[in-house]
């Protein structure tokens, strides 16, 4: 049990030491790399000369020696005889079969294509956003990294543009290329998949779960690229792009294929770099919101992309690229794991991860998003989102159908923008509050046009688009929200229940609780918003804007949750197939909607609806069965 | 003592002739009919009687109370700021070596101009009065075995040579120490010492050549109880040899030179030859589970081993036949060697003895990098053609040992020396600083090591070995016996180092050599060393399943408030490395304080059991109360 007068006494002074105060926290400045570009020509820049710095231990190979190190490595060596005594085949052909699949996967990095990216992609850059912003101090802390240790590139991931646009950084700042794992989907491509693959992009297949071959192939394939340092490797923790602008739950299988050689001694250490992309506005902005309301997603393919071309003609506004603090997985593993346990086995007979392994990937992998989220760059139309969409809900629940005065918008603006940067959000807000908030409105004024003569799903596309913009502060406010909700109850209890509820939804650590617990506590108590007296919790007079604004936040998730919960009880018959799940909930919900029973339309996006599931098979409230 | 009938010395004379012989055919261009033994000290020419002992009661008269080796020898930078090694004992003694100051001063930022002297005469003050146990030394004095409570005496018995106990003793600083020093004779002086101590309850630490690394000979500080330490080197006597079977008798405490020297009178040798051979003793190898430099070819010290006689204080242990191999059970042998002294005094060992090698000679192969030497090594442990020594120093060895030639008389070795470099380093493109060397000692008939010797070579040039002469491969031995010097002088101009070794499957000895070396370097930096380390490594031995890897790591510790605990520390992370990275515990060294917390992880807690209750059975009291190994 937690006793709040702990927490204070030993909170406040203990946290103050251990939890740097997010309002101290430190950051780099920006430099927008497009300045030069609109200064200077793309194409001298496209042939400069590229020299960047490797890794000091680096063995100088080329994609196709890489290859043959993989085939002939003793992992896959152990896997072909394995497969050829269970299957029966000849290990002559299951090796040719290895080398076909390895074909189709590897990369084969080329500088004149990466040469023809940089021009190209300088061009559309140029049209299509007003700025990239990147720190320069990040970059000189990878450029150092590069040289000690294999380095791993972990971006977020928000959009197609992502790798391509990490790769125009690198180049431009004369940073080694990464290679990149990226989805079979984009080899569909036919010419561009080609392409992708000369700039360093290597393809795996979305789903291989018993394919042991494969497993070995690319788990081997990317090893050897790691340890001898040919390139740092890239891939995006989040497995997807984001649809909802809100950070995955990580996917550990890359994470333990680059930890591995690490934690087996093939490397003194690993060092990961937690990138943060920021959009203003995503490309992909309403595909998102139609997929996310079971509108399909087009294939990707050569000509839709062509087609796509129009997005040129619009303004995305301005990109934040930050990379973190380089994090040494060495140092993330001490005292967690015990290196000694592959002293008994031979390091390449594949074996399931040991449980301490498996919750240490987890761990980092939750960490490491986190890191992501924290330099996340937060524009000012994020939290004007933010307020537009309490007001409009608040005025949906008052049949009202007025605006709201722009003094008073601004107001809020500006009294979000303090609390935000409170909570350490890394805020970009340049100029004073009002133009800001004027321009946002202008600019806002194309997307948010919220109606009611609009039919549902139309009204719906553009309230998740304008949620999307909210979710990206949701990580400043989530631990804060949990204890707001939870503190007319018994608030330790409550708050444990509503963050394992929603573990699903927001990067939220396991076997965190505590932690986020007093990191809440302190948030709340040093904004003034909760006062801690000898047994109870006091919500103080400033306090309870704070709290109805942060409860409010996260009220469509709650109802959403709720709804899917009366949905399951109320209309899902005995058994209930996972592809009928998502259209029979939408159907309700859609029901409710209509009938005034449920204000939020967020809770459409099928995104939250998965979760919830995902979150109610965890705790036990629904089952699974195999069939 | 060896039988001196007429027909012994005539088959010794016509050995030593085929021995000559063998020498006068070498190639005239090379040393190569320096023996190994030319390495390590010799006994000044008054010393060659073989009634002469190595070793007097009172040590301090020929070797440092402080330091390493003999009184006579040591590093030392001249006025002109050249290094210098004095004495007459060692190949390398009253040579310039002008190349080290150099290197030392690049290597650890250090500087001839500052120095960090020692201490240099022990204030008797500083020892504490012994606690005597007076019924115990009554009983002694009246048995007559010599003893003595001296404070230079007990000092001398008090320590090891760690890093921690030679820089306590350069700083004039003493802690707990023997209370009295005893020297038996004989097995049954030790047999009546042990029985007194059991009869008086005093603690016994056996001493044998005190060349020990692993704390095992500090007195355990909480010891209350009267610590006797029981100095083995009056037994030193080679009591028979069996040339039938090839075995020697020999008493536990005499030390390696002497034995190799009593058995080369006759025509023999052991062939165990540990870096310490010139002090370490037969019962101490035999209580730490030794290993020579030329296993390969003689075993390691439980090979060699036939019969092994031992006190322990319920009596003496020992088999009842000197068979080469039994099926009676666990081996018992195996509860002495690598007991540490926990256990009782071993008094008495039959050795297996080999005729003296016919011919030696040394070589060595530069390897393009470390990589490719260590594919070397495995090769030819794959192929079982191991000559007597093989070793691989990395890089940064290459360079110290380089550092470590002495001045060249002749223009024209130093113009060969130098067309030697320009074809390894311009012709062969090797790139100076990731190249390594291997250095071999092969030994036994001329046309064998020549065969042997053509072999190695031809494994080794497919991994990109180059043959790179004999001289390369004579210094490196030679760096063997020196290297324990050279701590001292470092330790003279603010440098601390020691060496630790390990022993690791093949598979794990290039990554195990990458991650210590790399986490030495980043403890150093993380505990706050000012100056980059010397990180650095060599594979010493290898085996069918493995190798056996020295790391070296020594640095500059100016401005450290407590270089040794930062020192501790580094080792310290050092050792989980290893651990962490496959490698065990020891492969010679032994535990002994030093390494005791990894015991159980390294044997499971079944073996520690194992080892208690032999333990709790051999000695309940707690009289070889020395506190190693468990």
């Amino acid at each position: 049990d937690i006793s709040f007068k702990k927490i204070i006494e030993t909170g406040s002074s203990v946290l103050l030491l251990f939890l740097s105060d997010p309002m101290l926290k430190k950051r780099d400045d920006f430099e927008d790399i497009l300045e030069e570009r609109r200064n200077s020509s793309d194409l001298k820049y496209a042939l400069r000369c590229y020299t960047p710095v490797l890794y000091k231990g680096v063995t100088p190979c080329t994609s196709s020696m890489l290859k043959s190190m993989v085939l002939q490595s003793d992992q896959l060596h152990y896997v072909i005889n394995q497969v050829s005594k269970e299957t029966g085949k000849a290990t002559d052909d299951i090796k040719e079969e290895a080398s076909a699949i390895l074909e189709e996967m590897a990369q084969c990095l080329q500088l004149s294509t990466v040469r023809f990216f940089a021009f190209t992609l300088s061009k559309a850059f140029k049209t299509l956003f007003r700025s990239i912003c990147v720190n320069e101090d990040g970059i000189q802390r990878l450029q150092q990294a590069i040289q000690e240790h294999p380095v791993v590139l972990l971006p977020s991931h928000r959009s197609y543009m992502d790798f391509l646009l990490m790769s125009y950084i690198l180049y431009t700042y004369d940073v080694a290329l990464p290679v990149i794992a990226a989805g079979m989907d984009f080899m569909g491509m036919k010419f561009v998949g080609e392409m992708l693959r000369m700039s360093g992009a290597f393809f795996i297949r979305r789903s291989f779960g018993g394919d042991k071959l494969y497993w070995a192939l690319f788990s081997e394939y990317v090893k050897t690229m790691l340890k001898n340092g040919f390139a740092p490797v890239e891939f995006f923790l989040e497995g997807t792009r984001s649809r909802t602008s809100k950070s995955l739950t990580p996917k550990l299988g890359l994470l333990n294929i680059v930890m591995d050689p690490f934690l087996k001694g093939e490397v003194f250490d690993v060092n990961v770099v937690p990138v943060s992309i920021s959009y203003e506005r995503v490309l992909e902005e309403t595909l998102y919101a139609r997929e996310l309301l079971g509108i399909p997603k087009p294939k990707e393919s050569t000509s839709g992309l062509f087609k796509a071309r129009k997005i040129l003609s619009e303004d995305y506004g301005s990109i934040h690229v930050y990379f973190g603090q380089p994090v040494s997985v060495r140092s993330l593993a001490q005292g967690k794991v015990n290196r000694c346990q592959f002293n008994l086995v031979p390091r390449h007979i594949p074996r399931r991860p040991s449980e301490d392994i498996a919750s240490f990937v987890n761990d980092s992998a939750y960490r490491l998003v986190r890191a992501q989220e924290e330099n996340m760059v937060l524009k000012p139309w994020v939290l004007v989102a933010s307020l537009l969409l309490q007001y409009h809900h608040q005025n949906q629940a008052a049949g009202q159908k007025r605006g709201i005065a722009l003094g008073e918008l601004t107001a809020q603006a500006v009294w979000l923008r303090d609390l935000s940067r409170q909570y350490g959000a890394f805020l970009h807000w340049p100029g004073t509050v009002v133009t800001q908030v004027f321009t946002i409105i202008l600019l806002a004024l194309c997307v948010l046009t919220i109606c009611e003569d609009k039919e549902l799903l139309s009204q719906a596309v553009i309230l998740l688009s304008c949620a999307s913009y909210r979710n990206q502060a949701l990580h400043v406010f989530v631990r804060p929200a949990l204890l707001a909700l939870a503190i007319h109850t018994e608030v330790f209890n409550s708050f444990s229940f509503l963050r394992n509820m929603f573990s699903n939804e927001f990067i939220l650590c396991p076997g965190a609780t505590v932690q986020d617990f007093e990191e809440a506590c302190y948030l709340l108590v040093k904004t003034g918003a909760l006062q801690f007296t000898q047994q109870e919790v006091l919500v103080t007079e400033r306090g309870h804007r704070t709290l109805a604004f942060l409860s409010t936040m996260l009220d469509p998730f709650l109802q959403g949750y709720q709804v899917v919960c009366r949905f399951l009880c109320e209309e899902a018959t005995e058994t209930l197939t996972e592809k009928q799940f998502i259209p029979a909930v939408r159907k309700f919900i859609k029901k409710l909607l209509l009938a005034g029973r449920l204000r939020y339309m967020e809770v459409l996006s099928s995104d939250l609806q998965k979760n919830s599931l995902a979150a109610l098979l965890r705790l036990g409230a629904v089952r699974k069965m195999k069939g | 003592m060896a039988s001196n009938s007429s027909s012994d010395r005539q088959r010794i004379a016509q050995q030593r002739l085929r021995i000559i012989a063998g020498h006068l055919r070498a190639p005239v261009d090379s040393d190569s009919t320096i023996l190994a033994a030319e390495c390590k000290a010799q006994g000044s020419k008054t010393d060659v009687s073989s009634e002469r002992k190595t070793v007097p009661r009172r040590r301090q008269e020929i070797l440092k109370w402080n330091g390493w080796g003999y009184s006579d020898t040591r590093f030392l930078f001249n006025k002109k700021g050249q290094a210098e090694f004095t004495g007459k004992r060692y190949r390398l003694s009253g040579m310039i070596i002008p190349a080290l100051q150099n290197w030392f001063e690049g290597t650890f930022g250090a500087s001839v101009q500052h120095k960090s002297p020692a201490m240099p005469i022990l204030t008797s003050s500083a020892v504490q009065p012994p606690t005597l146990n007076e019924a115990f030394v009554d009983e002694l004095k009246s048995t007559g075995i010599p003893c003595s409570h001296d404070a230079e005496d007990r000092v001398f018995r008090g320590h090891g040579h760690c890093l921690h106990e030679v820089f306590a003793l350069r700083e004039g600083k003493v802690g707990r120490v023997p209370d009295i020093v005893v020297w038996p004779n004989c097995h049954n002086d030790v047999v009546k010492i042990v029985e007194l101590a059991c009869k008086h309850n005093v603690c016994l630490i056996p001493y044998g050549g005190g060349t020990s690394v692993s704390s095992a000979l500090e007195c355990p500080p909480e010891e209350t109880r009267c610590i006797v330490s029981l100095d083995t080197s009056q037994m030193n006597r080679i009591l028979w040899i069996d040339e039938k079977n090839l075995t020697a008798h020999v008493e536990a405490g005499i030390v390696g030179q002497e034995l190799e020297r009593l058995l080369n009178e006759s025509g023999y040798c052991t062939g165990h030859e540990p870096d310490s051979m010139e002090f370490s003793s037969l019962g101490g190898w035999v209580a730490t589970r030794a290993s020579g430099m030329k296993k390969n070819i003689y075993g390691n010290i439980e090979d060699l081993v036939v019969h092994v006689k031992m006190v322990t204080p319920q009596g003496v242990i020992e088999k009842g036949c000197q068979c080469p191999r039994m099926s009676t059970g666990p081996d018992i042998h195996h509860f002495i060697m690598g007991s540490e002294g926990t256990l009782g005094v071993v008094t008495e060992v039959t050795m297996k003895i080999r005729p003296m090698p016919e011919y030696q000679k040394y070589g060595s192969v530069v390897f393009p990098n470390f990589e490719q030497g260590v594919a070397c090594l495995r090769e030819v442990a794959k192929q079982r053609c191991a000559p007597a020594s093989i070793r691989l120093m990395d890089n940064e060895q290459f360079k110290f040992g380089h550092a470590l030639k002495p001045q060249v008389s002749s223009i024209f070795t130093s113009f060969l020396d130098g067309l030697k470099k320009f074809y390894i380093t311009k012709f062969k493109g090797f790139d100076p600083d990731r190249l390594c060397v291997a250095t071999l000692l092969f030994e036994g008939d001329r046309e064998k090591v020549l065969q042997h010797e053509k072999q190695v070579y031809d494994i080794a040039a497919k991994f990109g070995g180059l043959a790179a002469g004999e001289d390369n491969g004579q210094r490196g031995y030679m760096l063997t016996f020196v290297i324990a010097y050279l701590r001292d002088l470092g330790m003279d101009y603010y440098v601390i180092g020691e060496s630790f070794e390990t022993s690791v499957p093949w598979d794990r000895v290039l990554d195990i050599c990458r991650n210590v070396k790399a986490r030495i370097i980043q403890e150093c930096k993380d505990k706050g060393v000012q100056f980059s380390p010397l990180s650095t490594c060599r594979v010493t031995q290898t085996y069918d399943a493995g190798a056996c890897v020295y790391f070296y790591f020594a640095f500059n510790y100016r401005g450290l408030s407590d270089p040794v605990h930062v020192y501790e520390q580094v080792e310290h992370a050092a050792r989980e490395e290893i651990l962490a990275n496959g490698g065990s515990l020891s492969h010679h060294h032994g535990v002994g304080k030093l390494r005791k917390e990894w015991m159980r992880e390294t044997i499971s807690d079944v073996g520690m059991g194992m080892l208690k209750s032999v333990k709790n059975y051999v000695d309940p009291k707690n009289i070889f109360g020395n506190r190693n190994l468990i």
